[in-house]
């Protein structure tokens, strides 16, 4: 039984110290062949994922047509979102449900595309809805338009939410 | 990261323009890079890699970069792709991360940190000479936020690597740092036993063991049970087991480290011969889960107390129901193993509601068809089995994003043939009517030219003529027709004739040359008019032509790409599927190794408990007759 004590204790230290026991080398150095080709073929699919959202962009998306539109939002606000409206000339294109990391990544920084879509060259109106809850648990609603115009490039328009003037803004990127 | 993001663009945009303020929440942001980082926010490393890859390769495709908004975030641009790679576990050597992080161009504490979270992957990798070298590169300040965190790793480096004295240095400041006392301290006792002083280390155990921690922080309670139970093991090794006992009743009653403190709590009566006192906390792990391995000893440890207290019977019976239930458990443990054999193991892992689960591991265990997880909650724990399911899981991310884009460039060639279909047969009829338009505009075109000339000699050069009207060019025409009629005719008619003639030409002249300037501003904005339908009409002509040649570039030039990208997922493909056969076999292998382990220890226990059963009984009947044969003779002796 005291074997059993003595494995008991050098469990205790391999919690902390997590490296090979002569036994264990063996299998360690497969597992680390298999991580090292696991790395590149990681690096293989992350290059064939980029060729086809470059192939995408130019086949479905091409810049003459396209029309992205960004979302980010100032940190510190107390506004709960749980939802946007996309409508362009009228038509309804999107309806996103936000999910507690897409907030929390939109908080961090990061900013969502939230819509690649195809247009004509001139102008166009954009409708944003916006549903959510306010710090005091009241229900909050929020509409705003803007119109951009379309040109031959591809047109980036980045909708910018809780900013100190008004709480949806818009801006031609 | 992305909070880094917000924050550290500001340092990137004032040094990249040398401007003095470094406020963030003006400077120009670059869309694309903002968007990788919405996605590394919500740890879908894969997608943000290749989203910020695409962007980085069509800014170094373009010739005026400076026109790119991301020519200002450039630096940080190629540093982000760098630290994603590293969270998604790519980390090789000649890798773009280890340069991204050792050699990028990006401010002395982004390097720290990216190459902490390296060393951090190194040493949960057990590639400890890596993850030293890595940890040295760290220089000048920590970012505050990680500080003392990678202290610790440090330290932990240090210990995996035979550097205990400044494992221990560390040790010894980090352990006086709110919050750490544990953690630190519980490490230092360790480092401290491994250097060879055992004494110190086994009072800096103790002493770890003692920290003051909220009854709600459970990090810090385990790190203290673990502490206590490191410590008693020890003196139990060392044959201490007076000592050891009171470590052991610190641990717990629940918490993790629960069951093996109370075994060793038991061990430690037993070696001290206080086999009543043993009973104790073996009787509480006793009535636990069977399937743990400290409940398992304690099935035998039990009645080998009661034995020892001269109780054979109670022995006896109770050696019998660890018979049953090691029976028991030996036949789940031969399901559990057909079932991983079977392929539900890895089929369970990769199931979508366990990963969004941040507590899965434990969830596994609630999930009734998958018995051997139940048994493997400790293998599951460890780092070379989590290195191995995190690849597991990122293949089959992979795969399955192969087949959708195999799926993908199925509906694209659709889409080109359609359009080709489309197309095809009208293109030459619109060619050919675009080049007669073509002629047209090119015609007209000369002609707005040649007016345009001809107005700016008038400014140099007046001629009021040219700027006769229709009526005006057409009453010259007249007389001049009526004067031929009168040419030598001396008749007085023909004389008054002249005279009007000459009267009316006067006339025609004084407006047309009063009139001059008038008329010569009036053809400027004429030309001006002109020039705006001229401008529509390039504007039209220009949409026309991206038109056009969108319009061919819809369905050509597509083939080469596709049939490349196909190959490409093709062959990626089997590499997957190969990878995870190998990396799934060799979870499998753990998971059955950890089953037979545990098959063969039950094995032993079961020979063990037959033969002390069998023993047991003999004393209990061997007692029964010596009592019956003591109190016959009693009887005997009775008057």
């Amino acid at each position: 039984m005291s074997d059993i004590r003595n494995v008991s204790f050098l469990l205790c230290l391999l919690a902390v110290v997590p490296f090979a026991t002569a036994a264990d080398k063996v299998s360690r150095d497969k597992i680390k062949g298999l991580d090292e080709q696991v790395q590149d073929i990681k690096t293989d699919v992350l290059a064939i994922s980029t060729e086809l959202l470059q192939l995408e962009e130019t086949l479905i998306y091409p810049s003459n047509t396209q029309v992205s539109l960004f979302v980010s939002v100032v940190p510190d606000h107390d506004v709960r979102l749980d939802s946007m409206d996309v409508i362009i000339d009228g038509e309804e294109v999107m309806h996103h449900v936000y999910t507690h990391k897409e907030l929390e990544a939109l908080k961090s920084g990061g900013v969502q595309r939230i819509y690649t879509g195809n247009v004509r060259s001139g102008k166009h109106k954009l409708e944003i809805v916006l549903a959510g809850l306010t710090g005091g648990n009241d229900e909050y609603r929020e509409t705003a338009s803007y119109t951009f115009t379309k040109d031959e490039g591809p047109s980036l328009v980045e909708i910018s939410l809780f900013g100190a003037d008004n709480n949806i803004n818009f801006k031609d990127r | 990261m992305a909070c880094r993001f917000i924050a550290l663009l500001g340092l990137f945009v004032a040094s990249a323009t040398g401007v003095a303020d470094s406020s963030s929440t003006n400077a120009p942001r670059d869309l694309f890079l903002g968007e990788s980082f919405y996605y590394a926010e919500q740890g879908l490393y894969f997608d943000a890699i290749s989203r910020l890859d695409a962007e980085l390769q069509q800014y170094h495709r373009v010739d005026e970069r400076q026109l790119d908004p991301l020519h200002i975030h450039a630096n940080y641009a190629e540093f982000s792709v760098g630290d994603f790679e590293l969270s998604y576990r790519m980390h090789r050597k000649a890798g773009r991360a280890i340069q991204a992080v050792l050699e990028g161009n990006v401010s002395q504490d982004i390097r720290n940190e990216a190459a902490y979270r390296l060393a951090r992957i190194y040493y949960e990798k057990g590639e400890k000479v890596s993850a030293l070298h890595t940890i040295d590169r760290i220089e000048g300040e920590v970012p505050a936020h990680i500080r003392h965190d990678e202290r610790l790793l440090r330290a932990q480096i240090y210990t995996v690597n035979g550097r205990f004295t400044e494992a221990v240095d560390i040790l010894e400041k980090l352990e006086k740092v709110d919050g750490y006392e544990g953690f630190a301290g519980y490490n230092l006792g360790v480092a401290l036993i491994l250097q060879g002083e055992e004494d110190k280390g086994l009072a800096q155990l103790d002493k770890a063991g003692q920290i003051k921690v909220d009854d709600d922080d459970e990090p810090a309670l385990a790190i203290r049970d673990k502490a206590n139970l490191t410590l008693g093991y020890r003196l139990l090794k060392n044959e201490k087991a007076g000592s050891a006992a009171q470590y052991l009743d610190r641990v717990r009653l629940e918490g993790p480290f629960s069951n093996k403190a109370l075994l060793g709590a038991g061990w430690s009566n037993v070696a001290r011969q206080k086999f009543d006192r043993a009973l104790v906390p073996w009787s509480i792990l006793f009535k636990r889960n069977s399937t743990n391995k400290a409940v398992q000893e304690s099935l035998l440890g039990v009645p080998y107390a009661y034995a020892n207290l001269e109780l054979h019977g109670r022995a006896a019976v109770l050696y019998g129901s660890a018979l049953d239930a090691f029976g028991a458990e030996l036949g789940r443990l031969k399901d559990s193993v057909a079932s991983i054999r079977s392929g539900n193991f890895l089929k369970v892992m990769v199931r979508e509601e366990i990963k969004l689960d941040s507590n899965w591991l434990i969830r596994l265990r609630e999930l009734p068809e998958t018995p051997e997880t139940y048994y493997l909650m400790d293998l599951m724990a460890s780092n070379d089995f989590q290195a191995l399911l995190k690849n597991y899981l990122d293949l089959e991310d992979m795969r399955q994003r192969l087949v959708a884009w195999q799926g993908h460039l199925d509906a694209y060639e659709d889409m080109i043939a359609l359009r080709r279909n489309y197309y095809e047969p009208l293109l030459p009829g619109i060619d050919e009517r675009f080049r007669v338009l073509d002629s047209k505009i090119r015609l007209r075109m000369e002609q707005r030219q040649s007016l345009d000339d001809r107005l700016q000699r008038l400014l140099v050069a007046p001629r009021p003529e040219l700027l006769a009207t229709a009526d005006e060019r057409m009453a010259q025409e007249s007389l001049d027709s009526i004067a031929a009629n009168y040419a030598g005719s001396d008749s007085a008619s023909a004389v008054e004739a002249r005279r009007r003639i000459a009267r009316l030409r006067g006339v025609l002249a004084w407006n047309i040359h009063t009139d001059y300037d008038r008329r010569l501003t009036e053809a400027f904005e004429h030309l001006r008019e002109l020039d705006d339908d001229v401008a529509r009409l390039e504007s039209i002509y220009a949409s026309y032509v991206r038109t056009r040649q969108a319009a061919t570039q819809s369905y050509q030039g597509y083939e080469n790409r596709i049939s490349l990208s196909r190959n490409n997922i093709r062959q990626a493909s089997l590499k997957v599927d190969r990878l995870m056969n190998g990396v799934g076999h060799m979870l499998e292998t753990m998971a059955i190794k950890e089953l037979e382990q545990r098959q063969r220890r039950l094995e032993q226990y079961r020979v063990q408990a037959r033969f002390a059963m069998a023993e047991s009984y003999d004393r209990a009947v061997k007692a029964q007759q010596s009592q019956a044969h003591d109190s016959g003779g009693e009887e005997e002796s009775s008057p």
